[in-house]
């Protein structure tokens, strides 16, 4: 895998890789993402966190091109994603939550495709595909169909497909989702390779522990809006991000009743 | 906890159709088929109370038969299962194996082919109320054959589970299904035929077939109408027996189900073979067209469409010779062209979700169309020209070639075009990647209709000057009007080729993002 380029604007001045401002989106009745704004700085690991429904898919979505937002605008690296999406779309590699894939392609098949429909040249492609698969032990899988994968694996290869053509910013909805641990550290260090050599990498979670770690920037989302951003040391304030989430987003149950459960 | 099963069936249909109101129209649609059969088959069986009783009991006895022979069969062969109550979702609640298998069996009967087949049965009561005693007979044996029906389809999809959850197979059998299923015409007048012909061996069948399982339960009411109590008694034996064995094989065969969940994975193969994506231009048209070509031949939903294909000239040489007059040949080119040329009306919706790659990637929306117009045209413009080459080379006529090729190439590369155009914007309800190709498919059914519908008609529309030279080359016979059909055919179906690539691809490049939002509402 080679490098990302290196970002010109992280010397030059504070242009965000992405910088969204009054995202909005209703579906029916119910209001998903009410008015978010965010900057993430060039060259952050910048962690998404919310609990479940909170509409950090749906912010991502509309960050990236795939979701037109009802307001708001979302802007990648200066370059307008709804005026100007596909010159926004070849700086960014993104790893769609809850979306089907291509399946009855081999893995190897399905990356190649990703990076031909970028308009890659072959050979390069072909460099690239055996290096990303050997890294993210895919290798011994490369032709099987992505049908026939597991949860992890396809995950994996769908990770794969959005990192083919080096792009400046990384959006991964849920990277680590049923990925085992020995995979999921393997993609951390190439993530953290990555970010040191200037990319930008977003991911969302509800693990807070796996943000805490990784991240060096997160946002907190609840109920369509934006509660904290900053970096984690700002944001979690002394303490643990995972108490911080909880005192933000708020809704703890506190554990009496359920008497019934020390019965037997 | 019977009764508990049963509600959640019903709380499971009801639900699917509160989903959006279309699903209620669909279902009424499949209503309304069956309730069409059931009816003339209930009629039917009401007035066969009037007929010869030898001619009643051959009747209801083959017709059962085939009804418990279908209902082992279908299922698997067809890989559409009722999954609703699968068994292996109620692994974890101790439900009491006798009540899980009864509430199962009964909800087996919740669904339109159970209710189907539960009316057929119970309108056997009637063939046979020609006294008290048959038609309690009747009523016991419809009974015990619809339970049977039921009751063998979980055994053999139970003990096909592990087989039929391996992928392969489910293509398989999918894409053989079609074959006969396609055919049906040909194989149900040749099987009427011999029928006819040998007429006199049917009731000796059905006499044999009752005293088998198969038809057991459906002669209980002939026997005793006919005052042959000892021949009832033993058959109802035979019957009851043929439901308690096929009960007991399916608890056997739950129980190790229950516990030994079936295992669908594959051995995992190296790569190094990027097939045809390594093969067409490394471009991104090239690539959507290799990905087109690939889908064509894996995915069962499409090459599904695929064989029926080639089975159409049958079809129509068949039809010819029921008539001694093989002027219908000449459709086979056209109609391949449409079938083929519209197949891709509904490209991006066989997508489904995975079409989110090609709005994350960018690609431009002219490069998608033209790749997928052209993976179909690449076998659709061979088996057209073979198609039209034969028929001239069948019937002999060959200055009637021009006309027919202008013909179908027009309606080929018109047709492309609109798909194009159409497929850009409208999602229609198709199987889910994955699904078999004769499953419900979920969503829109309304929309789906007014697409189809309004396209073909604007089709018909587009192609009207090829269809006018067709029919001025056939009433006049002037060979001139068939070349200049050729001419036609070929610049204005490529004109409008062109021109649909473009459109669509300007609509998806704008309404890419809409276009995916609603196919995330059929995921």
């Amino acid at each position: 895998m080679t490098a990302p380029h290196p970002d010109p604007s992280v010397h030059a001045g504070p242009v965000p890789a992405l910088s969204i401002r009054g995202l909005a989106k209703r579906f029916g009745g119910k209001i998903a993402v009410d008015g978010i704004s965010l900057d993430v700085p060039a060259g952050s690991f910048f962690g998404i966190v919310g609990p479940n429904g909170a509409g950090k898919t749906t912010t991502l979505s509309m960050a990236t091109g795939l979701l037109r937002p009802d307001f708001g605008t979302a802007v990648v690296h200066g370059v307008d994603v709804w005026a100007r999406p596909l010159e926004a779309k070849k700086l960014m590699g993104i790893l769609p939550d809850g979306v089907r894939l291509f399946d009855r392609l081999t893995g190897e098949q399905l990356v190649t495709y990703a990076g031909l429909l970028r308009g890659m040249e072959k050979d390069v492609l072909a460099a690239r595909v055996g290096e990303l698969l050997s890294a993210l032990d895919l290798s011994q899988d490369a032709g099987t169909l992505v049908v026939d994968y597991s949860a992890g694996m396809t995950k994996k290869i769908a990770l794969a497909s959005a990192l083919i053509h080096a792009p400046r910013l990384l959006v991964l909805d849920e990277p680590f989702e049923s990925v085992d641990p020995v995979s999921a550290s393997n993609i951390r260090a190439i993530l953290d390779r990555y970010v040191a050599s200037g990319g930008t990498v977003i991911v969302s979670s509800h693990v807070m522990d796996l943000v805490q770690r990784m991240c060096d920037h997160v946002a907190v989302v609840a109920a369509g809006r934006l509660l904290a951003a900053g970096t984690v040391d700002e944001v979690r304030a002394g303490a643990s991000l995972e108490e911080r989430f909880v005192q933000l987003v708020g809704g703890r149950n506190h554990t009496e009743g359920l008497e019934w459960l020390r019965t037997f | 906890m019977v009764a508990h099963l049963l509600r959640l069936k019903l709380t499971l249909l009801r639900n699917g159709l509160r989903r959006s109101p279309w699903q209620l129209v669909g279902m009424a649609f499949g209503g309304l088929y069956a309730l069409g059969l059931v009816g003339s088959l209930v009629v039917a069986l009401i007035l066969l109370r009037r007929a010869d009783p030898e001619l009643a009991q051959t009747v209801v006895v083959l017709g059962g038969s085939a009804a418990l022979l279908g209902w082992g069969i279908i299922p698997v062969a067809a890989a559409a299962a009722d999954m609703t109550l699968d068994p292996a979702r109620f692994t974890t609640s101790a439900i009491p194996m006798r009540q899980l298998l009864t509430g199962l069996a009964l909800g087996g009967l919740i669904g339109i082919p159970g209710v189907a087949t539960a009316l057929v049965a119970l309108a056997t009561v009637w063939t046979w109320a020609r006294g008290p005693l048959p038609a309690v007979a009747a009523l016991v044996g419809a009974g015990v054959g619809v339970l049977s029906c039921v009751v063998l389809s979980k055994v053999v999809t139970t003990a096909t589970a592990s087989l039929a959850s391996s992928r392969r197979f489910k293509d398989v059998s999918a894409i053989v299904f079609m074959i006969p299923l396609v055919l049906m015409g040909p194989i149900v007048a040749g099987v009427s035929r011999g029928v006819s012909a040998s007429s006199g061996f049917l009731p000796e069948l059905a006499a044999t077939l009752s005293w088998t399982p198969l038809g057991a339960a459906w002669s209980l009411g002939g026997e005793i109408a006919a005052g042959a109590p000892v021949a009832a008694t033993a058959k109802f034996l035979v019957a009851v027996a043929t439901l308690g064995g096929l009960a007991w094989c399916w608890k056997l065969l739950l129980e190790r189900a229950l516990v030994n969940p079936p295992y669908s994975g594959s051995g995992s193969r190296k790569g190094g073979k990027l097939g045809l994506l390594g093969l067409l231009p490394p471009t991104p048209a090239g690539a959507v067209t290799a990905r087109a070509l690939t889908y064509w031949l894996r995915d069962p939903r499409y090459s599904g469409s695929l064989v029926v294909v080639p089975l159409l000239p049958i079809l129509l040489v068949f039809q010819g010779s029921q008539s001694g007059d093989y002027a219908t040949l000449a459709l086979a080119a056209p109609l391949a062209a449409f079938l083929l040329a519209w197949s891709i009306s509904a490209d991006v919706s066989y997508d489904n979700t995975a079409f989110a790659l090609h709005l994350a990637t960018g690609v431009k929306g002219t490069d998608d169309r033209l790749g997928r117009a052209l993976a179909c045209l690449a076998f659709a413009l061979p088996v057209v020209l073979v198609f039209a080459v034969g028929q001239c080379l069948f019937t002999g006529s060959w200055d009637a070639l021009p006309g027919q090729l202008g013909l179908s190439l027009g309606i080929l590369f018109t047709g492309l075009g609109l798909s194009s155009v159409v497929s850009a914007r409208y999602t229609v309800a198709v199987p889910l990647p994955g699904d078999s190709p004769f499953k419900k498919p979920p969503g829109n059914v309304g929309q789906t209709l007014a697409v189809q519908f309004a396209g073909m008609g604007i089709l018909s529309l587009l192609v009207l000057p090829e269809v006018g030279l067709f029919i001025a080359h056939l009433v006049t016979g002037n060979a001139l009007f068939g070349w200049i059909n050729l001419a036609v055919g070929v610049i204005l179906g490529l004109s409008l080729f062109v021109v649909g690539v473009r459109l669509g691809g300007r609509w998806l490049d704008a309404r890419g993002p809409e276009l995916l939002a609603q196919l995330t509402v059929n995921r």
